[in-house]
């Protein structure tokens, strides 16, 4: 389709065929048409299966064409940028289509009522209700969860950037990695462990704490990573000026990273916020309003979407709050890395004249 | 204020390895001494245990004096910190602290030790500008950042940080190695007026600036590598320049080295 772009081979030792700017469009259409018909010839029902024979066409097409074309080298570079292509639209079309379809199920019940009530008296199976009393539960829970492990998580990662030597660093380290794999599960069977020595019963605080191990790695690592970023430069700087270590690193190293780490922290909230085993286990869930973490049964936005499924019998009523409550959690994740991003911003060491 | 160094018998190691060996030497107040060497030699290193910097790297240690008028900087009871308010240094690039604008990155020194007047601060800020050579290019942006300023610039307001918190000795460590020809001289000039209130040490690869600047110069040099450095030897500039008391010295300035 391209071969009217050829330019003179002969001549300069510099300049050779090429293929033009639009060539790779073109190729993608021509491999998107050539692929629905294969489909719709040979009878295939699922459209993903005309998708990835877009996807093979795609990049045999731009090798055979660029090799005739171009050259070998440079169909090899074009058979790389092409697969970077379908890497990237297989990685993106499953999250389009998650989001959409969240987002056009959700939309159903969420008004500013479902928002604003609980279940209360309303039965599993049956229209009404909101979330209300997930939605406290899960800021309570998260938000206790954040503040215990936030602070733990970046003064562990100060010490083993800014102080730690030797052997126990190594063990944190260790240990740090070890936490990063532990399934939410176990940390939640944890909690519980003490919670059965203590004879307690549920309680969002319980909850909390759970999410707080699993937070807390995550939090160590994405810190690490911030400071060490910073030039060893700034703190040799600061300490030549007779300032303190501790407050070189509260003053000038903090500063020059905290953007990094607040996203971070944002990452590892919206992990956490998501969690549904610990809740399970030591939250309980409970459709009445319960604004007191620390004592008595809450519910949680990804318990809410579990039991809504689970207990509802198939009602359509409880599928579409489970939607609403989906996208209200969606949404709550979104707002928080948007929020994060805006303090990066915000933060960021300046530039400009 | 200005005060003199005194070196005896000073070794420096990182972990294991000896960098420099056996260093003795005095440092006059209110002078430009220059330290010239290969790479490698340990001027750096020498330097930097001047204000106690060297321990800041893992397995820094030393061993033997430095006297700042009297007072051993490696001392039992000594603190780094208040060691390194009396010396201040100023490194081979600039560091400005990114994100603090021209005005704070000067008033680091003083906001972060916490021992300042609020209504001093307009006053010195302006005072160490004016030192470094510098005010009258910045004055009228001193809210931007200073990591928008060019590398000459940037290396003049790190000047002007260090000597913003009153230090009595101030080193720099191949200050001018990033910078451009017109930059340096600025530098050099700043130099020349900033010994008249403080006692300078300037490690340089230069040896045209380490004439042109220096009242004193001192030759450091290797055996071999992975030897440690040792002062060959330190003398007036004049004389180093034109008739030093070792060859190698006069190997290396001529550039018949090695």
């Amino acid at each position: 389709m391209s071969t009217a772009a050829v330019t003179d081979k002969r001549g300069s030792s510099l300049r050779s065929a090429s293929l033009p700017k639009w060539s790779p469009w073109a190729i993608a259409g021509g491999s998107i048409v050539v692929a629905i018909g294969i489909g719709a010839g040979a009878g295939l029902t699922s459209h993903i299966q005309w998708g990835l024979i877009a996807a093979l066409l795609f990049v045999l097409g731009t090798y055979v064409i660029a090799s005739a074309v171009e050259g070998r080298r440079q169909a090899k570079d074009r058979i790389a940028t092409s697969l970077v292509w379908v890497a990237f639209l297989l990685a993106v079309v499953p999250l389009v289509s998650l989001i959409w379809t969240t987002v056009k199920r959700g939309v159903k019940v969420l008004d500013p009522y479902f928002l604003t009530h609980s279940m209360g008296v309303v039965a599993d199976s049956e229209p009404g209700g909101g979330i209300y009393h997930a939605i406290i539960g899960s800021l309570e829970q998260v938000g206790l969860a954040t503040l215990i492990g936030a602070p733990v998580g970046v003064l562990t990662a100060i010490y083993l950037v800014e102080y730690g030597r030797g052997g126990l660093a190594r063990a944190v380290t260790f240990f740090v990695d070890v936490m990063t794999g532990i399934p939410s599960i176990v940390a939640g069977l944890f909690i519980l462990s003490l919670m059965l020595m203590a004879d307690m019963q549920p309680f969002g605080f319980a909850g909390s704490l759970a999410l707080a191990i699993l937070m807390m790695p995550v939090v160590v690592r994405s810190t690490e990573e911030m400071l060490k970023l910073v030039p060893n430069e700034l703190r040799e700087a600061s300490l030549a000026l007779g300032v303190p270590k501790w407050r070189t690193i509260l003053k000038v190293v903090l500063p020059t990273s905290i953007g990094g780490i607040t996203t971070g922290i944002m990452l590892a909230i919206a992990r956490i916020a998501g969690e549904t085993a610990p809740v399970l286990l030591l939250v309980w869930g409970n459709s009445f309003i319960n604004n007191n973490p620390f004592s008595g049964a809450q519910q949680a936005l990804p318990l809410y979407i579990y039991q809504q499924y689970s207990q509802s019998s198939g009602s359509t009523a409880a599928y579409d709050r489970a939607w609403a409550a989906s996208l209200t959690l969606i949404a709550f994740v979104m707002i928080l890395n948007l929020a994060a991003r805006g303090i990066a911003r915000w933060k960021a060491p300046k530039t400009g004249r | 204020m200005a005060k003199r160094i005194d070196v005896s018998g000073l070794t420096a190691y990182y972990g294991t390895h000896k960098a420099i060996e056996d260093i003795s030497m005095t440092v006059e107040p209110r002078s430009v001494t220059a330290f010239i060497g290969p790479s490698g030699c340990g001027k750096s290193t020498f330097l930097r245990t001047l204000n106690r910097m060297h321990e800041v790297t893992p397995g820094g240690r030393v061993e033997g004096k430095v006297l700042l008028d009297d007072e051993d900087l490696y001392g039992t009871g000594v603190d780094p910190v208040s060691v390194r308010r009396e010396v201040g240094m100023v490194f081979q690039r600039p560091n400005p602290f990114p994100t603090m604008s021209i005005f704070d990155n000067v008033a680091a020194g003083l906001r972060l030790n916490g021992n300042y007047k609020k209504s001093e601060l307009n006053d010195i800020v302006e005072k160490s500008l004016k030192g470094a050579n510098l005010w009258n290019e910045v004055k009228d942006r001193l809210n931007k950042p200073g990591s928008g300023l060019s590398g000459g610039q940037q290396q003049r307001l790190c000047i002007a940080r260090a000597i913003a918190v009153e230090p009595k000795v101030l080193l720099m460590d191949e200050p001018c190695s990033a910078l451009d020809p017109i930059s340096t001289l600025a530098i050099e000039d700043l130099i020349g007026e900033l010994k008249e209130r403080f006692t300078i040490v300037i490690v340089t690869h230069n040896m045209q600036q380490a004439a042109r600047v220096s009242d004193r110069t001192a030759f450091f040099n290797l055996a071999a590598v992975g030897q440690p450095g040792r002062l060959i030897e330190i003398d007036d500039t004049e004389r180093i320049f034109s008739n030093p008391s070792v060859q190698a010295t006069e190997d290396y300035i001529s550039g018949r080295f090695g």
